[in-house]
């Protein structure tokens, strides 16, 4: 089925959503977001971690109210949770205590059909997922592709005319996960469900590609639509093609040159304390350094190569990347990364050097331990509570974006012995040496 | 006298309610305990109790008497349930409701049950004059308060920690709020009632033993049951009769125990929330049999239909009440009223606290009080510590040897179940024959019952210590003093605070039928906070009793804030590897 462009089944309007800063400001999370789910696509929404996409789903689910906007579902307002938009959650969000056919019967509860009935609507969903046999198995019985065909399966039982999917594969081994993603595009083409049109969340670059008519690329912090990519290729699709590979190196590099923006915005905002860093631990960096270095990149590479060679998503492989290139490293460009001359000194070096380099650039690249470290000097005793660094962060970023930071910021100072950090009075300090 | 601790929420520790809350709501239930405790002279006199039947010693009316007691048990887990589902549920979901409901229930969870025994049976009495029902339903309601305050936190916790996705799975799904009551929320807090339910247990048999012969002042009361036997065989000096009680309790805890909880536990394992098969699933005969049973489940499947069918309509509040509990958005007159009423209700309870407690009571009075609760404090410091000392080298030997601990652990739960008062006559009866010294040899009384929490805490605690962190100690060949202090202590250290947590706040509460005995005509008195209340309670002091108990919250308060939550967050801090 081709990309036909019908009327939209979900129309999301100027949608806002904000947190408020512990001093009281408004801190967006999702910016003027303008979203149309047409009938009869998949519609693939990417972005990293933080990036508001799952926010955004529940937002055309009903089941968060944006701070701004408005929500059209076949053209009336939405209010909350409606009837035909079914939602497939990443931890599947089954019953524990329910069989399967008891879990897929729930999601009928709300009709109020008559028994019979229900039990039939029930059976035909779960022939249709192909999880006959399995009716009277608890979910803690299933292996984690079976729960989540369960999953599909009380979605489908409403014959949803709105299918939302937050993430559905993430949670499955990679064979598991392609099977799932193969059996639901064939019921899609063959068009065996009565759904209209599909919203599939995603951190995986190639899950879009494969599986969506059309892919909107998230900006994190706040999150905005970043491109409106069609991706107008044949079903089935390799994976292999030439064609694929490049609307995938297209995704990597609108990532990558978001990302830039985005460091170097906040590398010049607030004396560099805005600069949010990403989950990086030192041994990741320091990997992904030996990794450039060696064959067969010989310090560069294509991103989306890399992670391809390593089997990383987008979120495992950009944190590590970011990392080095805040700390100058290695560069990222236009969806490649390449080597620095600190970064091939660096591989070179043995313990010691690698932590003086190491600790000469923290102290000249990342603002935050610059600044942590000035405070304990000026301190007496040398010391100072690592909640004044995060009330100060909490003035720029959301709570969460400030936790990480300053577990990245003290994991490498740690590494660097520029300062210790004391979990139990939770104390910055400067080591005595 | 259970204890919850902090919530854990993204990484950090919430205290779960603000400081004044607590503050407001210690003064609230203390004033009206004495307030109580100074009005309820008057109520004394007119009190004809019904014609008391009389108890026979004969060891073959014991299965009557431990019947009866049984009975009292299974009402009162059914009224706990009752209050759990309606109070927690409304402390839950109802912002304002909350911040009253839920620092009431922490202050009342400490304020001691036997203390204000005999507030509630002259209540229950006045309510029913001249019926048996009066006795009867305050010996139920002593029972009720020792299960109500935990199962209604349990659930509470519950609530408000129900899985994210399963709370949007059944928004998405459009439950109504009955039908999301019944598919997610009981069965999501199912586990953790459950364990609340059995770890009350103990509490129950006690109090409901406890509270069957009771006098206060000149009502004497003696409901057909054990402990009525038992009291009745101490004031003939029977020892051969509270033998045959012994028997006759420990009998029924193993059916009761049997019939109703194993089942309990094994059909609940069914709701537990981890998503992973578990190693050893709890199993029942009983629940075995009536699973295969075909007759019986013919019987009983159009119940469970009817039931389920019930659990899957659609009820729902009618909306305009949603406002007035504060279920809706945030109201700011609303909420300022609301604060307003709180406000007033503490200012008036303050002020009756000073006219009726002034009238009545003197600093000198308090002086004493506060005194003798030193005594005690003392008392349960050094036998928690003692027992500490015990019962926690054993319960590491017992519980890193599964064999063992699988035959143990049923036992030590039976022990700490067993209602240790029933034991009390023996010791007496030895302290008496020996002619040792009371203030030392009844101390051990108060213990007598709640160590049983150190041990099988401690022996889960050990039983689930990671075997790895085993093999590694061994394999750096750590042993003697620093293994206990860097392997095994840190690693049992949670589960230790948990039991000792509960076995403290039990000897609080035990210390008032511990510290003042009698065997016969003869009474033994150790001091201390318990036999100051025992002691006004025979005599029918009222505003003694109610600043006994008054004081005894206090100290209890004060330990629970000052040394068992800190030492709980500590230990599960420190023992996260996150």
């Amino acid at each position: 089925m081709t990309a036909t462009a019908g009327a939209p089944t979900i129309e999301l309007r100027k949608i806002c959503r904000t947190f408020a800063k512990p001093s009281g400001e408004p801190l967006p999370v999702l910016a003027d977001i303008d979203l149309a789910l047409r009938d009869g696509e998949i519609l693939g929404l990417l972005g990293r971690s933080g990036s508001g996409k799952s926010t955004l789903l529940r937002i055309a689910a009903g089941l968060i109210r944006p701070t701004s906007g408005e929500i059209l579902y076949r053209g009336a307002p939405l209010e909350g949770p409606a009837e035909g938009i079914a939602v497939v959650f990443q931890t599947f969000a089954l019953f524990p205590w329910l069989t399967v056919l008891e879990n897929v019967e729930a999601g009928l509860d709300a009709l109020g059909l008559p028994r019979a009935e229900a039990r039939r609507r029930a059976q035909s969903a779960i022939d249709l997922i192909g999880l006959d046999g399995f009716q009277s198995a608890y979910p803690r019985e299933l292996s984690g592709g079976m729960r989540q065909r369960v999953g599909f399966a009380r979605a489908m039982v409403i014959e949803p005319l709105v299918l939302l999917m937050d993430e559905p594969f993430s949670a499955l081994d990679v064979l598991t996960a392609e099977t799932l993603r193969t059996d639901f595009l064939d019921l899609w083409i063959e068009r065996q469900m009565p759904t209209r049109s599909v919203l599939l969340v995603t951190h995986n670059i190639e899950e879009a590609v494969l599986m969506c008519d059309r892919t909107l690329v998230l900006s994190s912090n706040p999150g905005r639509i970043a491109a409106d990519i069609p991706v107008p290729l044949a079903r089935p699709r390799n994976r292999l093609d030439d064609a694929f590979r490049a609307i995938v190196d297209e995704i990597y590099s609108i990532l990558t040159s978001r990302a830039l923006a985005s460091i170097k915005a906040q590398g010049r905002l607030h004396g560099g304390l805005a600069q949010a860093l990403p989950r990086a631990s030192v041994n990741q960096m320091r990997g992904l350094l030996e990794t450039l270095a060696s064959a067969p990149y010989s310090g560069s590479a294509e991103l989306g190569a890399l992670a391809g060679a390593l089997s990383f998503e987008v979120d495992d492989l950009f944190p590590i990347a970011e990392g080095l290139h805040i700390l100058e490293f290695a560069e990222l460009s236009a969806g490649s990364l390449k080597l620095t001359a600190a970064g091939r000194t660096f591989v070179r070096c043995e313990t010691e050097e690698r932590k003086r380099l190491f600790n000469e650039h923290l102290l000249k690249f990342v603002p935050l331990a610059a600044h942590i470290r000035r405070v304990l000097d000026e301190r007496e005793g040398h010391r100072a509570p690592r909640v004044r660094f995060e009330s100060e962060l909490e003035d720029h970023m959301i709570r969460r974006d400030a936790e990480r930071t300053l577990r990245a910021v003290t994991g490498w100072a740690r590494y660097a012995e520029v300062f210790e950090y004391d979990d139990t009075m939770r104390m910055f300090r400067i080591g005595k040496r | 006298m259970e204890h919850h601790a902090e919530i854990l929420r993204d990484g950090r520790w919430y205290r779960q309610a603000p400081g004044w809350r607590d503050l407001a709501a210690t003064v609230l239930v203390l004033a009206l305990i004495l307030v109580l405790g100074s009005t309820a002279r008057q109520m004394v006199a007119p009190l004809g109790a019904a014609r008391q039947p009389d108890i026979t010693l004969s060891p073959l009316a014991l299965p009557f008497y431990a019947l009866r007691t049984t009975m009292r048990m299974l009402v009162a887990i059914a009224a706990s349930l009752f209050f759990t589902f309606t109070y927690a549920t409304l402390a839950a979901k109802s912002r304002r409701a909350e911040m009253v409901l839920v620092p009431l229930l922490d202050v009342l969870q400490s304020v001691p049950i036997l203390g204000y025994l005999s507030f509630t049976v002259l209540f229950f009495v006045a309510l029913f004059p001249g019926n048996e029902l009066g006795p009867e339903l305050a010996a139920i309601f002593a029972i009720f308060t020792s299960q109500a305050w935990n199962m209604a936190f349990s659930f509470y916790q519950s609530l408000r920690t129900v899985p994210r996705d399963l709370d949007e799975a059944s928004r998405s799904f459009r439950f109504s709020a009955w039908q999301r009551f019944w598919r997610l929320e009981v069965p999501f807090a199912m586990p953790g009632l459950v364990w609340n339910t059995m770890m009350s247990m103990s509490g129950g048999w006690f109090f409901v033993v406890a509270s069957e012969a009771i006098a206060v002042g000149d009502l004497q009361i003696n409901l057909p049951g054990v402990g009525s036997y038992v009291a009745r065989a101490i004031a003939e000096r029977d020892l051969a009769a509270v033998g045959w009680a012994i028997v006759a309790m420990s009998a029924a805890i193993l059916v009761y125990d049997q019939l109703l909880f194993r089942p309990l536990v094994a059909w609940a394992d069914k709701f537990r929330f981890e998503q992973t098969a578990a190693a050893s699933v709890p199993r029942s005969w009983v629940l075995d049999l009536f699973r295969r049973a075909r007759l019986l489940r013919r019987v009983t499947s159009p119940m469970a239909a009817g039931l389920a069918s019930a659990a899957r309509a659609r009820l729902s509040l009618p909306p305009a009440l949603h406002g007035l509990i504060g279920w809706g958005p945030r109201r700011r007159i609303g909420d300022l009223a609301w604060y307003g009423l709180i406000i007033a209700g503490i200012g008036a309870a303050l002020r009756q606290l000073y006219r009726v407690a002034g009238a009545e009571l003197s600093w000198g009075d308090v002086a004493v009080a506060a005194g003798e609760g030193g005594l005690t404090l003392l008392r349960v410091a050094v036998l928690i510590a003692l027992a500490t000392v015990v019962w926690v080298p054993i319960g590491v030997f017992v519980g890193l040897r599964p064999k063992l601990a699988e035959a143990a652990q049923p036992l030590a739960q039976f022990l700490a179940a067993f209602p240790a008062n029933l034991l009390f006559p023996v010791a007496v009866f030895f302290i008496l024959r020996f002619d040792l010294a009371p203030r030392i040899w009844l101390s051990p009384l108060m213990v007598l019952g709640t160590q049983w929490y150190i041990l099988f805490n401690v022996v889960a605690g050990a039983s689930a210590f990671p075997s790895d962190f085993r093999e590694a100690a061994a394999s750096f060949r750590i042993g003697g003093w620093r293994w206990w202090r860097e392997v095994m202590l840190p690693g049992v250290f949670p589960f230790y605070v948990t039991g000792a947590i509960t076995a403290s706040g039990g000897a609080w509460n035990a210390s008032i039928v511990a510290e003042a005995v009698s065997w016969g005509q003869t009474r033994l008195s150790a001091g201390g906070l318990g036999a100051y209340i025992a002691e006004r309670t025979a005599a029918g002091d009222f505003p003694r009793i109610a600043l006994g108990i008054a004081v005894m919250s206090l100290f209890v308060i004060a330990a629970n804030r000052l040394l068992w939550r800190p030492l709980y967050a500590f230990a599960e801090r420190r023992t996260r590897l996150d």
